[in-house]
């Protein structure tokens, strides 16, 4: 559980100092003008920012669970390491160059009005990438079932099935906000919302590649 | 009263004007419907709970009186209680419930940040109870392994459930997460965004801040137990072994290798253990305003009491394991969260001397909110003191599983919480619904709801010391318990029944005030939070009018000295009436 422990006290550190430094030296029973001027609004962030990181952070916790089972898991006798496909370092490229893209798209729609071609270029060859990433991660599935590599064989193999399938939902759940914010360029809507789409996106495509080094990392270390 | 316009958030009011019945009260988007949604199925499968209690109560005071009560049922509906109980009504309700009404009013907001999304989840909680209760009814019922859930027996053949129960059950839990999720990233966002001019952090009722900490800890400690039921699940399903270890059963090896049933331990109680303060921080948040309001005293150290709020969601996640004791497991872990568990009462006995110091030479008015909230401090201290008993490990061996524990836990995060929420629907009623409620039945229900409940789990704590074990089904004739064990049990039962049969006053007096109680007058208890300040009551939608609000001072100025009113309102400029301390400070 230390891999747990560790990421949730940081978490809960970050979210309980900024919170504790907003009641340091308050003295809310007397009066104050200048707190009379704060609302919600003075945190000058946008309230999907706000969302994105709280999922991330419930994410985080979520993997992070599942590093510290994985752990926990290979101390029993019966534990057998994977050698995991090779295609995985392909996935991993692909990942990458996904990320790449998105980034190269965010660059571009924080510099340049909607009719750039090069966002929506930049968006369509992030969305390539993963679902190649998608598919590799299936492929890899196969690879590992004919060789007779099956859920039930060894708990290793079961934790790579856990992994790639839970990381691949969150990718899919990506994958879907990457439709809207395509659907949103092609219905030429307001330039605000395909840059605050793009630019939660880029974040979200860099945490779940981050998540997957972790997890591959972790899974090829043991 | 001041109010500023903030016309860049009018999309807020007409982004989902609701203009049908389905839109308005089925479908709808109003924090305030969701609310009552989520309030309206919390309560209702609370009750198929409750009724769950009383069979099991049955059988306890008066062995195999009913025939329908069998050792398996019995196992059944001691998971079924549990779970509905922590999970689906006290968190759901708290979060849910309250949650959702309470967050937008008091922070002076028009509805929560993501409306189709807050929908989304009280839809989505629906759904995850009527799978939970739909295992009542497939082949081999619903799941007997206790409310948690340990493997190897919630697999095992002999269990209740194993086939398609246990299935229901965590597949039910991951889709509540799922809707707790995307009530909770609302939550969260609506606080820290949607807070009106002037409304800072620290001006928020403790309501707000309760509700809010116990929201991260929810976000981050139910992953715990969605890991733990997609592994369990696997297990069940697809024959891989992460916690069933090798085992034979009725005489057949089983397929399964090492996996270890303590690793499911310690993520159901990394889960577990913040649960308690999931349900726990929203009630010591609402209480405060309850006991504040109706003792007409701001609330005594504001800010240690959001410290302690803090401090508690904090360390919350580093005692999970004193549920595990008897696990087995090295005496420095035992020592270190025998610790951790000793020092997280500290944050917590400075709120109940913070919830005492209010009270103290306060202008009481022992109204029915009043009462319950009151009566929560004795039931929460009773509790809170057994906690310190089991925390030791020492003292904590002996007494592990027998009901020493039950009554411990029923009475902190059962009867407390639940006072709690009786206490906050009584205050929040006048403003829910625009009536008053029945004074007279109201006081009936709380007496006889809190001497019910002592007269239920007090004698508990002795059956504990004698060693009667939790969850038998039967005692028979057990050498060393004495027959007045077994009378106790019936006297346990007989008040079981008065207590639940109480709660139908509670219905009554709902039902009766909605049809025709007095009309509510607008802040009818003289209260300074803004949820009260709304131009109408109860509030419309989009809940105030054409203008935000615009707030000056924080939430508890109540009698300030040399006020005519004993409240002012979070909306009063400091010119007009100075801010609580100010009174008679000259600035210049």
């Amino acid at each position: 559980m230390t891999i747990t422990l560790i990421f949730l006290a940081i978490i809960m550190a970050t979210v309980i100092f900024w919170l504790l430094r907003q009641t340091f030296n308050v003295e809310p029973w007397v009066s104050d003008e200048l707190a009379d001027e704060v609302s919600g609004a003075s945190l000058d962030l946008k309230p999907q920012a706000i969302a994105l990181t709280t999922f991330m952070a419930v994410a985080t916790s979520l993997f992070a669970l599942f590093a510290s089972a994985y752990s926990l898991r290979m101390e029993m006798p019966d534990w057998r390491p994977l050698n995991e496909p090779l295609v995985l370092w392909t996935n991993s490229a692909f990942l990458v160059l996904a990320s790449i893209a998105y980034q190269w798209s965010r660059n571009h729609v924080a510099n340049t009005d909607i009719g750039s071609k090069r966002v929506l270029v930049g968006l369509i060859i992030a969305g390539i990438f993963s679902v190649l990433f998608l598919f590799g991660q299936l492929f890899a599935w196969q690879q590992l079932n004919d060789q007779g590599m099956y859920a039930s064989s060894n708990p290793a193999v079961a934790f790579f099935y856990v992994f790639t399938a839970m990381h691949g939902l969150h990718l899919l759940g990506g994958l879907y906000v990457w439709a809207r914010s395509i659907t949103k360029i092609y219905e030429k809507q307001d330039i605000r919302l395909v840059r605050t789409s793009v630019e939660l996106c880029t974040i979200y495509w860099h945490f779940m590649l981050l998540v997957w080094m972790l997890l591959f990392g972790l899974m090829i270390a043991t | 009263m001041s109010y500023v316009s903030l016309y860049d958030r009018d999309h807020e009011m007409d982004h989902h004007d609701p203009d049908t019945f389905l839109t308005k009260y089925v479908w709808s988007q109003d924090h305030k419907v969701i609310a009552i949604q989520y309030g309206g199925i919390a309560i209702l499968v609370g009750v198929v709970a409750l009724v769950l209690s009383i069979l099991m109560r049955l059988q306890l005071g008066f062995p195999n009186a009913l025939a329908i009560i069998n050792p398996e049922s019995y196992y059944q509906f001691v998971t079924m209680h549990g779970m509905i109980m922590v999970v689906y009504l006290l968190t759901a309700l708290f979060l849910g419930g309250f949650g959702n009404y309470l967050i937008p009013l008091m922070c002076g907001a028009r509805d929560m940040v993501f409306p189709f999304l807050n929908m989304l989840s009280v839809w989505v909680y629906l759904l995850s109870v009527i799978i939970l209760i739909a295992s009542f009814f497939v082949p081999g019922g619903a799941t007997g392994a206790g409310w948690t859930l340990y493997p190897p027996q919630s697999l095992s053949a002999g269990t209740p459930g194993t086939d398609l129960g246990i299935i229901l059950m965590l597949v039910s839990l991951g889709v509540f997460i799922v809707a707790a999720t995307m009530g909770g990233l609302n939550y969260v966002t609506t606080v820290l965004q949607y807070r009106c001019k002037g409304m800072t952090l620290m001006r928020l009722p403790l309501s707000v801040w309760g509700i809010f900490t116990a929201t991260i800890l929810a976000l981050l400690a139910f992953p715990a137990l969605l890991v733990s039921a997609i592994m369990m699940i696997l297990d069940h399903s697809i024959g891989t072994s992460f916690f069933m270890p090798a085992m034979i059963s009725a005489g057949e090896q089983l397929s399964y290798n090492d996996g270890s049933p303590i690793l499911f331990q310690h993520l159901f109680w990394f889960f577990g253990h913040p649960e308690v303060y999931i349900v726990a921080l929203p009630a010591f948040g609402l209480v405060s305003d309850v006991l504040a309001t109706h003792a007409r005293k701001n609330i005594f150290g504001y800010r240690m009491m959001v410290w302690a709020i803090l401090a508690i969601g904090g360390l919350s996640f580093i005692v999970w394991a004193h549920h595990m004791y008897v696990s087995g497991m090295n005496p420095y872990f035992g020592f270190f969260f025998a610790t951790t568990t000793l020092i997280i009462a500290v944050p917590t006995a400075l709120k109940v001397y913070n919830w005492v110091l209010t009270l103290w030479q306060g202008n009481l008015h022992l109204r029915v909110p009043m009462l319950f909230a009151i009566a929560f401090i004795f039931t929460f201290i009773h509790g809170g003191l057994t906690g310190l008993f089991l925390g030791n490990v020492t003292i904590d061996l002996p007494l592990s599983d027998t009901y020493f524990v039950v009554a411990h836990f029923h009475m902190v995060m059962g009867v407390s919480p639940v006072l709690v929420v009786f206490a906050s629907i009584y205050h929040w009623f006048p403003l829910m619904s625009g009536k008053m409620y029945n004074e007279t039945l109201g006081k009936w229900h709380f007496w006889l709801t809190f001497l019910g409940a002592y007269a239920v789990y007090l004698p508990m704590h002795y059956l504990g010391f004698q060693g009667v074990p939790r969850r038998y089904f039967s005692l028979g004739n057990t050498d060393f318990l004495p027959e007045s064990a077994h009378a106790l049990n019936a006297s346990i039962t007989v008040s079981a029944i008065i207590l639940a049969l109480a709660q139908i006053l509670f219905f009554v007096n709902i039902f009766m005030s909605l049809r025709n109680g007095k009309k509510a007058k607008p802040n009818c208890w003289g209260a300074t939070s803004l949820e009260w300040l709304t131009p109408d009551t109860p509030p419309k939608h989009g809940n105030w009018g054409h203008d935000l609000p615009e707030v000056h001072r924080w939430a508890y100025d109540y009698s300030v000295p040399g006020q005519e009113q004993d409240f002012t309102p979070q909306t009063v400029p400091a010119s007009e009436v100075p801010v609580g301390r100010d009174h008679g400070v000259d600035h210049n």
